[in-house]
């Protein structure tokens, strides 16, 4: 009855609290305490970790940066798409607009690339399917993540932010072929 | 003058204006859920990607005005009927300025009303969240703004209403705990609304022209101070609920007042850092930042919700066992009045926020899991689990206990209010579950058509993805169907309830007080201190056995479930 009354006890916080509740607080508190050590242990010891590396853009800028890339390393097209081929190691990039994710990579498996991304328009959400890797991607800023596919294959770039009326057709693709 | 009257079943006091406050929010609350869950069932016969049911423009129509009345209408008016039960009936004191009350509600109802026409226009389909440079028509903004500007009324009303207690000695000691809980609720509203001011204001004045640029990360971050600490007023009232009803109900008192203030009083300093939990993939944002904000500052907030988690069944089991149901470790759980919707609501409601809501809601925000389910089907299953069950159910639990005692009237089809817990929890549980496990295999919320129709290029989810989603499709519609028989219930004992109150009209259900003899008490007595406890009871200092088995139950589950999600983020493409 007392959890709406007024407490028994007029000095409540000097009332000691049961070894119940006390060991299960030092249990929470040690859990809490490991599952927030992960994060930063997981900057050093863990391999999936996203870069920070960011900056302020235009879509102007960004989409000239994206259309100097494909005019150097253009390999063939994809249903009207460029595909692309940047030498193993270098920056990529990719552009989220309505609604396509422009131009279609080729990477090499094992191989680290600097992947930029950017929308020219509202925000989108790279989603890398079926690896299940997910950004946000936001107009105005440019974000650099350096990636390492580990597999060969097909990818395809979901967009998981909803962008209008045409959003489930934005799609793009990522080849990770054998080097 | 004679102001209040006292429930001749559960001795609460009503403050006439206070009374007419708390119907009035609840029925609109109630109307606001009436069209989520409508809505609901637009988005998910439409997930279910063999029903199909709506086409791209309509579903996305139909999502915004779903998430919009469900996260912000729906429990934020019955919050504010929560806030004026916890200050005027708990302290038996009479409510501040209830004019002002009265202006807050009306903004707040013109706003919901501004909003959901701006959306039902077609013009404004941006989601709850309405990220920037999207644009939805400058009314959307509006209604919100104005309902923001409402409920804050109704914090400052619930805040000078405390005032009024303490000045009019009405009670003795401190408040009560559940009383401190819905302070704990109104600090982070304030805090809410605040935020929402900061983003809301400005991308109105955008809509119209008036400002010709919004940074869209940095709408994102503020926003998100509005958008997630509008949950964790929910979380803050969802509590207090939970022990307003085992006090109710089994006469607990709470297993230690300390504990429990101590973990709402986290809460009002960690629980509003979780904007970040949104931010965890976004561009340029520091690690420190994300590490430090998204974990409450080293998860200090889910210690609360763990420390609740233990104190809110402890404290019913240490009341159970003094009645003598001590037999074995569950006894005084298995012999609980599961026939009665208010206690089977409010048990299922703390069970699955818990063990569904609360590990789902950990792992995602971690910053390095958030990879991996960012924007997936797996959010909208998580906070499934914390608002619509964790706090819908349980405003719905305590609408079977405020039918009779603050409307006067007997439940109408006492078996489907029965039934009701159990249709609405089985339901949400299976669409949870098995969205958790579509958005695990990158499945998008937000998304009209999982197979791409119309596109460039092509993709095909495995199989399993468009099962689960078929089984969350089924589970979703029987959980729409126990929204409707609480609707019903809820409905129908307002119009053909039985009345407890020979002098109550038939508008008095609605809002409009009862008839002026009943009003008459000038000032109840002053409300005494609660009883001493007699004894403790219970195995070597061990109240609660029973409840300590599943807080630990818990913790294994927490563990084992946290450490697959690491497995799992370590298979993806290194990245840094």
């Amino acid at each position: 009855m007392s959890t709406f009354l007024p407490p028994s006890d007029r000095i409540w916080w000097k009332v000691p609290v049961g070894r119940q509740e006390i060991i299960w607080i030092g249990i929470a508190l040690v859990w809490c305490l490991i599952m927030f050590f992960m994060m930063p242990y997981w900057h050093v010891y863990g391999k999936q970790n996203l870069s920070t590396e960011a900056y302020q853009t235009t879509p102007e800028k960004y989409g000239a940066e994206v259309e100097a890339m494909i005019e150097k390393y253009k390999t063939g097209e994809q249903s009207g798409m460029p595909v692309v081929t940047p030498p193993a190691g270098s920056d990529v990039y990719m552009l989220g607009r309505l609604w396509q994710w422009y131009p279609i990579l080729k990477l090499e498996k094992n191989k680290t690339y600097r992947l930029h991304l950017s929308s020219m328009d509202w925000q989108h959400g790279f989603s890398l399917q079926p690896v299940n890797i997910n950004l946000q991607v936001v107009p105005g800023y440019e974000m650099v993540i350096k990636i390492t596919p580990d597999q060969a294959g097909e990818y395809t770039v979901v967009c998981n932010e909803f962008c209008g009326i045409g959003h489930h057709t934005m799609l793009g693709k990522i080849y990770v072929g054998e080097n | 003058m004679a102001q209040f009257r006292v429930c001749p079943d559960s001795g609460f006091y009503f403050d006439k204006s206070a009374e007419s406050l708390m119907k009035a929010n609840a029925v609109a609350g109630a109307v606001a859920l009436l069209i989520a869950g409508i809505m609901a069932l637009g988005v998910i016969l439409t997930r279910w990607q063999e029903v199909h049911l709506l086409p791209a423009d309509l579903f996305y129509q139909v999502l915004t005005a779903h998430g919009i009345n469900a996260l912000i209408f729906w429990v934020i008016f019955f919050e504010m009927a929560i806030l004026y039960f916890a200050s005027s009936t708990l302290l038996r004191t009479r409510l501040a300025a209830p004019n002002w009350a009265w202006a807050g509600f009306v903004l707040m109802l013109i706003g919901a009303v501004m909003n959901n026409i701006a959306v039902l226009q077609g013009n404004s389909s941006v989601m709850m969240t309405s990220y920037v440079p999207m644009q939805a028509a400058p009314h959307f903004y509006l209604g919100l703004i104005l309902f923001a500007v409402g409920a804050l009324i109704g914090c400052f009303v619930f805040l000078g209403t405390l005032v009024i207690a303490k000045d009019d000695q009405t009670y003795q000691g401190s408040i009560p705990l559940v009383t401190f809980g819905a302070l704990t609720a109104a600090i982070i509203a304030i805090f809410t609304i605040a935020s929402g001011a900061i983003i809301l204001v400005p991308t109105f004045l955008w809509s119209i022209g008036y400002i010709n640029h919004i940074d869209a990360e940095m709408y994102r971050v503020i926003w998100w101070a509005m958008g997630h600490s509008s949950q964790q007023i929910n979380v803050a009232a969802h509590v207090s609920v939970w022990y307003l009803i085992v006090g109710i109900m089994f006469n607990a008192r709470p297993m230690s007042e300390k504990v429990s203030r101590f973990a709402f009083l986290l809460y009002i300093f960690f629980l509003q850092l979780a904007s970040a939990h949104h931010i965890l993939v976004d561009p340029g944002i520091s690690a420190e930042w994300k590490i430090f904000n998204t974990s409450y500052a080293m998860y200090l907030a889910v210690l609360a919700s763990m420390i609740h988690g233990l104190t809110v069944p402890g404290s019913m089991e240490v009341a159970q066992r003094a009645r003598g149901l001590t037999k074995g470790m569950f006894e005084w759980l298995r012999k609980a009045p599961w026939g009665n919707p208010v206690f089977s609501g409010f048990f299922f409601a703390l069970v699955i926020f818990g063990f569904i809501g609360g590990i789902t809601g950990v792992v995602m925000g971690t910053e390095q899991i958030n990879l991996i389910i960012h924007n997936t089907i797996y959010v909208p299953a998580h906070f499934h689990a914390t608002v619509a069950v964790g706090t819908t159910l349980t405003f719905m639990a305590l609408t079977y206990l405020l039918i009779p005692v603050l409307f006067r009237r007997q439940l109408f089809l006492p078996w489907m209010a029965k039934l009701q817990p159990y249709v609405f929890s089985a339901g949400m549980t299976m669409m949870i579950l098995f969205l958790l496990g579509a958005g695990t295999l990158g499945v998008s919320r937000r998304h009209w058509d999982m197979d791409f129709t119309g596109a460039a290029l092509s993709f095909e989810y495995p199989g399993t993805a468009y099962m689960m989603m078929s089984l969350g499709g089924i589970g979703g519609v029987l959980a729409a169907l126990g929204g409707a028989m609480y609707l019903l219930v809820t409905v129908g004992s307002l119009i053909f309830g039985k009345k407890l109150e020979a002098s109550a009209g038939f508008l008095q259900s609605f809002g409009v007080p009862l008839a002026d003899s009943v009003y008459n008490i000038e000032q109840p007595e002053q409300l005494a201190r609660a009883p001493m406890p007699v004894e403790q009871h219970g195995s070597g200092g061990f109240e609660a056995p029973g409840t300590f088995v599943l807080a630990l139950a818990l913790l294994v589950c927490f563990v084992v479930y946290y450490f697959i999600n690491w497995d799992y983020l370590a298979s993806v493409w290194p990245m840094g």
